[in-house]
């Protein structure tokens, strides 16, 4: 299984983030088609990892999903719509789907990610035991989405590490959406290494303005 | 800190569990800033936190927080993009009043400084030029930041020694060997690093001579009070500034006007 549960600061103990990378998904058309028909076994969000940095790219945008979901300031039908439109860097909501979502035909490796928010009575009433264990068993729950996804989704199951996401973006494209072409800031540095925590710096700025 | 915890109530936003607690590292009149951790227990952050005002109208009051919080966002995000040193965001709430920023390790200037020219005072020797030669480099560092800044069309509208931080050169820019530094070690390290600016709570987009005028003021004022001993130095930081800024001279010749009557501009006419 290579569906890991994410512990993220500051999330509330009630919401269980759940996430994985498939390589080479040949489903892309199915997968797609019931994210519109709005079936709720499929309630994940689907991220195209070819226009994803790394995981804290990635975090960040499900961390600013979840905090609009406990505040109660949901732009998107749910919380997993909400992770693929957090990766924009302006509010339109259309060209997030476009760029950040599964796309048929286009979509090879595909990351995926499921919150769960348990019923907030469960998890609160102990105020300092630890958020790991909830009266909804979190175990069975990653085994039976695990089982779920491993069905549905045809693609080779990866970790969701960044040396596995590295290799698969496509930087041309994400230049273009995070508009990294022609910063001042990113022009003196040569050094790769150090030049991609800049852009992926830029990246999550960009995000978490919107267009301001 | 626990007494501290009981007078401010924390932001929702850091009611959340998290692998360590925040600590609240300094209050303002406006907003108090946290260090905690963003997504990973291992990426420390700041985060500012602008609270609701009792005092004002909710709607006021939510309108207002908005604003700031978003201004100070977007400042930073144009510094940032510009290459001026500035924390980078890393999320944002702005109608729940938090922004998180990165954490700049190292010491605020004023601190540094202080602690060197207490160190002077402690050897009861008069610094000597090659020893000075330290702070006059430091000096450099701020006047380029700054110009920097005001190159961007940013005025910081607070600019004090405090509100810079010497980040030391960490593990991304190779240390340059320094022959000089073996005779004393430990004095010429206090003021190596990074000048990074922070704190723009109040500052504005502006490409005038008379804010980027005042800015320089209040900087000169600061220095005079928190660094008397320092003082003769600050010309170091206009030099610098010049080389730096193309339109440093219009600059300079408005903050002769402004030394002249001070920050606030004349109410007449």
């Amino acid at each position: 299984m290579t569906l890991e549960r994410i512990q993220l600061e500051h999330v509330p103990a009630n919401i269980r983030i759940y996430a994985t990378l498939f390589r080479d998904v040949a489903n892309a058309d199915f997968l797609h088609s019931q994210l519109l028909a709005r079936n709720p076994d499929f309630e994940y969000a689907f991220v195209d990892a070819s226009s994803v940095i790394s995981r804290f790219h990635l975090l960040s945008a499900v961390y600013a999903a979840v905090n609009a979901l406990v505040t109660g300031s949901l732009r998107t039908p749910n919380v997993h719509s909400e992770i693929v439109v957090s990766l924009n860097v302006n509010n339109n909501i259309a060209d997030a789907y476009r760029r950040w979502g599964i796309a048929p035909g286009k979509t090879k490796d595909l990351i995926v990610v499921k919150v769960v928010a348990a019923p907030e009575g469960a998890a609160s009433t102990g105020t300092a035991s630890s958020p790991a264990r909830t009266a909804q068993e979190p175990d069975d729950e990653q085994q039976s989405l695990w089982t779920h996804l491993a069905t549905h989704v045809q693609g080779t199951p990866s970790d969701l590490t960044d040396a596995n996401l590295a290799p698969l973006t496509d930087w041309s494209k994400v230049r273009k959406y995070y508009r990294l072409n022609g910063v001042p800031a990113l022009a003196g540095c040569k050094d790769g290494e150090e030049k991609r925590r800049q852009e992926e710096k830029l990246a999550v700025m960009g995000m978490a303005l919107k267009g301001l | 800190m626990t007494a501290a915890d009981k007078q401010f109530p924390p932001p929702p936003i850091l009611t959340h569990p998290s692998a360590s607690p925040p600590i609240l590292v300094t209050q303002g009149a406006e907003g108090r800033l946290y260090k905690t951790t963003h997504l990973l227990p291992t990426l420390p952050c700041a985060l500012k936190y602008r609270p609701p005002k009792p005092y004002r109208h909710p709607a006021l009051d939510a309108r207002l927080t908005r604003a700031r919080i978003s201004a100070e966002a977007k400042v930073l995000e144009r510094c940032w993009r510009e290459g001026v040193p500035v924390p980078a965001v890393h999320a944002m709430d702005a109608a729940a009043g938090w922004l998180a920023m990165e954490w700049i390790e190292g010491v605020p200037v004023r601190v540094a400084i202080n602690a060197w020219l207490g160190d002077a005072e402690g050897e009861a020797a008069p610094t000597n030029e090659k020893q000075e030669e330290d702070l006059v480099d430091l000096m450099r560092r701020i006047g380029e930041a700054v110009g920097k800044l005001h190159k961007t069309g940013v005025v910081h509208g607070d600019l004090t020694t405090s509100n810079m931080m010497l980040r030391p050169r960490g593990s991304g820019t190779p240390a340059n060997g320094e022959p000089e530094a073996a005779t004393q070690d430990g004095r010429a390290k206090a003021l190596e690093g990074e000048v990074v600016l922070i704190d723009f709570g109040l500052a504005t987009q502006s490409m005038s001579d008379e804010d980027r005028a005042v800015d320089l003021y209040v900087l000169e004022r600061a220095f005079a009070s928190t660094h008397p001993r320092a003082e003769r130095l600050f010309g170091a930081i206009l030099d610098q500034y010049k080389t730096t800024f193309k339109k440093a001279p219009s600059v300079l010749a408005k903050l002769e006007d402004v030394r002249m009557r001070g920050r606030k501009r004349s109410m007449l006419g």
